[in-house]
């Protein structure tokens, strides 16, 4: 089986190496192909281990010694687990279709090469991030993944806006990762290794209050990823990529990295609960604080992307509250029908020339039935209505929450619910139905091609009946993962079921009947707090005032007191002490003889009285 | 009574004479006469080693310092010969061709 | 003492007249001068019974190297002086001195701490001229010849070197430049 495991890893990398030699030539349609081909080996690889792994195997590979310096030894090791064999199938089915989809999307763009050179480089770094056995080899896929979501938001570098979020994204992410790494440290300090199996083999014996420390600065890394409070800004910001991104990185895999690190650590975090605590109950809040910020957003991408966030939240709970494979199942679920979500986004963008008011849109159903039809799947599956996949995970983090007593957590994400069928709606209301608007600003919508929407219909597939693969996945991944036990009655687990599920039926029918009569009036938007959620809390400006502008005020000194005073003029002056020296100095080389006996003389008298004095060792 | 010291300070001071032409001079001629004299200062060391140390291994040193000194003159003054007609003058300083 | 006597008088007259080589401004007083000097060093090879590098120094340097000089002299305009500007004296001087009392303390290092021993120790009874043969042909045999061929070298590059161009004079090159 390591066959496999090498091809479902590499291939996506060749196929990076591969169009990386095409970046600098015009639009080649090769590149796409072949990286199309490449994902989707690595994803056929991946569902074959799948299938070795559901027969009870784990296949562990030490492909190499990667760092040996003193006590210190990081092997290149891979692991393909029950957990990570689940993020490997939805990473690469996600990156096949976003792959491949792209072709469409990118049709006409210039970095078409570097674009597909960009996709392949993050899937093999996101790969390494989940298959490797040891934290090392976790940052390193991190800090990829980190790196191509930069180069990916700033792809279109020659907007300004584009390469601020770009950097945005990675100075915050770099900010987190500070945390991260000094859990590493920790977690090195105290197990004297990187591996997995012995970290977490020694675990129990370690003070819990140095876990609770290492729990916390891990968290602080997964925060970054996942863009939770207060490192969330980056998300919104980073939708300035292209829309293919926004499905793959920012709302499939690489944000759900941290919640993988999570997972992935479960040994570790069920040892201090109090730490799981407070990652629930940040989760909770993320999801309500989120999703507020999506009900009034006008931007096609940005509700999505708050959407993300507040589903990302969801997900904290559950890995928060122990109930880690339900936190996985919501992240596979959530990846289907939120990169749907995505690309459907990006069909309507390209019917509409890239514009993302959603007020300027209304009644595009009759345009493009079929991106209507796909998005509406994936909205309803991300309210969370039988029989849609999004009903089943998002129902058991509820239940989660529920049964560990957590109740104000649990009225957190049952309002969160609420507000999620709110806005989904609100945004499938006013782009497909209502007034044509879009009419009158003179656009011309038209349906995209239709490889493009072939490649949509698996995850459309997906994000209806995943949910019915509950009770496999739940025997699957607890095998690895410790069980999580509902203590309440069957009764009151369907009493919550319906509730749940009759209140965000009831938000989407009052929403549907709103916007259908022509939405809310004009006067709301002079409301204080639609005025807050509209300006995302001041969230934003806070930081502006409160570290952007202080830090520019800091750098400006730095530079024009510490750097050009003292550091340059440091340097300056060795220059000119050189310089002098050598204008003095240049009299020696007079190439006069006389001048040049003096010196050999000099030379003589020196070295004699080295002779003479110079006694080492006395 | 006349020991090596007194023969082997003669030879320094000979010798830092011979320093001081070198040094001093700008005549290639009499560079070549200080050369001499540096040869010469150390010939009589050698020698007077030799005799106080009862070791002839001194007085052949000198002998092949003498042949060297012999060769050296024979090419020199012709490298000094050609010189002169070249530039009319044996001055040191016309043999400088840098700007300095 | 008579050994004495001999000492400081030649040693006197051979710095004498070296420094007359070293200050004088006619290069033929030098000359002389130097050529004075050689002979009174052979003095000191006498006291020292080298007798056979006494004579040397009395052939080679006052017959061969001399000459070779006074005749090198025809060549130059020696009437007219060299103008000579002399800088940094005192550092000249300060040199010099230092130079020669390092290697005087040097040189005397071992002879006060008796660290030298013969190689080659002389045989009593046996002349000096004897001696230097005995060792020069066995021991220096191969430098010896190697200082013969580097003779013959110098030689023939002395000869070479002064007879290129022979036909033309400084002074017709200086009327050749005046023409131009």
């Amino acid at each position: 089986m390591e066959k496999y495991l090498f091809v479902a890893l590499f291939a996506p990398l060749v196929g990076s190496l591969f169009s990386l030699l095409f970046t600098a030539q015009k639009k080649n349609v090769i590149t796409a192909l072949v990286t199309s081909a490449l994902l989707l080996l690595s994803f056929v690889s991946s569902l074959s281990l799948m299938y070795a792994v559901f027969n009870g195997m784990i296949i562990h590979v030490k492909m190499m010694d990667w760092i040996s310096a003193g006590n210190l030894n990081v092997p290149f090791g891979f692991m393909v687990d029950n957990v990570s064999v689940v993020m490997m199938v939805t990473v690469t089915l996600v990156s096949s279709i976003v792959n491949i989809y792209s072709m469409g999307y990118m049709m006409h763009d210039k970095g078409y090469n570097r674009f597909f050179t960009y996709i392949s480089a993050f899937v093999f770094s996101m790969l390494i991030l989940v298959m490797s056995d040891n934290f090392v080899g976790l940052f390193i896929g991190w800090e990829g993944v980190g790196l191509c979501s930069y180069l990916l938001i700033g792809f279109w570098y020659e907007k300004d806006t584009a390469t601020w979020a770009g950097n945005e994204a990675f100075i915050m992410n770099r900010v987190a990762d500070l945390g991260m790494l000094l859990g590493l440290f920790l977690i090195y300090w105290q197990f004297g290794s990187f591996e997995y199996d012995v970290v977490f083999a020694q675990v129990g014996g370690i003070n819990p209050a140095v876990v609770t420390t290492i729990g916390l600065l891990l968290f602080i890394g997964a925060m970054g990823k996942s863009a939770q409070f207060p490192f969330h800004t980056w998300l919104a910001d980073a939708m300035e990529g292209p829309t293919p991104v926004s499905a793959l990185i920012h709302a499939a895999t690489m944000v759900t990295a941290g919640v993988y690190l999570i997972i992935r650590a479960s040994a570790l975090f069920s040892l201090v609960p109090e730490v799981g605590h407070i990652i629930a109950a940040l989760g909770a809040f993320v999801a309500v604080f989120a999703a507020s910020m999506a009900l009034v957003n006008r931007d096609l991408k940005k509700i999505i992307a708050y959407s993300t966030l507040s589903q990302l939240g969801y997900m904290f709970v559950a890995a928060g509250l122990g109930a880690y494979w339900i936190a996985l199942f919501h992240l596979m679920t959530h990846a289907f029908f939120k990169s749907l979500l995505f690309l459907g986004a990006g069909n309507i963008m390209h019917a509409m020339d890239d514009e993302l008011d959603i007020k300027k849109m209304g009644g595009l159903f009759n345009a493009m039935p079929y991106t209507a039809i796909l998005m509406a799947v994936a909205s309803v599956a991300l309210c969370g209505i039988y029989p849609f996949a999004g009903y089943f995970s998002k129902d058991l983090i509820l239940a989660a929450a529920f049964n560990g007593g957590n109740y104000y957590i649990w009225i957190a994400l049952f309002i969160g619910a609420g507000m999620t069928a709110f806005y989904s709606f609100r945004l499938i209301m006013m782009v497909f139905f209502g007034d044509k608007v879009y009419k009158k600003l003179g656009f011309h919508p038209h349906e995209t091609y239709p490889f493009v929407l072939w490649t949509l219909l698996p995850l459309g597939v997906l994000s209806t009946i995943a949910g019915f693969f509950e009770h496999p996945f739940e025997e699957f991944t607890t095998k690895l993962l410790g069980k999580y036990d509902f203590g309440m009655s069957h009764a009151t687990e369907v009493g919550l079921q319906f509730l749940t599920l009759a209140f965000v039926i009831l938000v989407v029918l009052g929403t549907i009947y709103k916007y259908g009569r022509g939405g809310f009036s004009k006067q709301i938007e002079t409301m204080p707090l639609y005025i807050l959620l509209k300006n995302q809390y001041f969230i934003p400006k806070i930081y502006e005032v409160m570290i952007f502008k202080p830090y520019y005020v800091l750098s400006r000194f730095a530079w024009k007191q510490i750097d050009v005073r003292i550091i340059d003029f440091t340097v300056d002056l060795i220059a000119k002490i050189l310089y002098l020296l050598g204008q003095r100095s240049r009299k020696m080389q007079s190439g006069n003889l006389s001048d040049m006996l003096r010196w050999m003389v000099v030379g003589i008298v020196v070295l004699l009285a080295l002779a003479i004095f110079y006694r080492p060792g006395m | 009574m006349i020991t090596l010291t007194h023969y082997l300070v003669l030879s320094g001071i000979l010798f830092s004479i011979g320093i001081v032409g070198v040094l001093r001079r700008k005549n290639l001629l009499m560079l070549f006469f200080s050369t001499e004299i540096l040869l010469n200062a150390v010939n009589i060391g050698f020698a007077a080693v030799s005799k106080y140390y009862g070791d002839l291994s001194g007085q052949i040193f000198s002998f092949f310092i003498i042949a060297i000194a012999a060769s050296e003159v024979a090419v020199g003054l012709g490298l000094l010969v050609l010189w002169y007609k070249r530039s009319g003058t044996i001055d040191l300083d016309s043999l400088q061709m840098m700007k300095g | 003492m008579f050994e004495a006597i001999a000492f400081y008088m030649f040693s006197i007259l051979v710095i004498g007249m070296f420094l007359i080589v070293v200050f004088s401004k006619n290069a033929l007083y030098s000359m002389s001068a130097l050529a004075g000097g050689m002979i009174f060093i052979s003095g000191f090879f006498f006291l020292l019974d080298a007798d056979f590098l006494g004579v040397v120094q009395i052939i080679v340097y006052t017959g061969a190297i001399m000459a070779v000089y006074a005749f090198g002299m025809m060549f130059f305009d020696t009437t007219r002086d060299v103008k000579e500007n002399i800088r940094f004296k005192k550092i000249i001087y300060t040199l010099s001195t230092l130079s020669a009392i390092f290697v005087i303390f040097i040189l005397l290092a071992p002879v006060y701490s008796g660290k030298i021993e013969a190689l080659y120790p002389s045989i009593q009874g046996v002349g000096n001229i004897q001696m230097i043969g005995l060792i020069l042909f066995t021991k220096y045999l191969v430098p010896f010849e190697l200082a013969a061929i580097m003779l013959l070298a110098a030689m023939i590059s002395g000869i070479v070197l002064v007879k290129i161009k022979m036909e033309e004079t400084p002074t017709d090159i200086e009327v050749a430049k005046g023409e131009k």
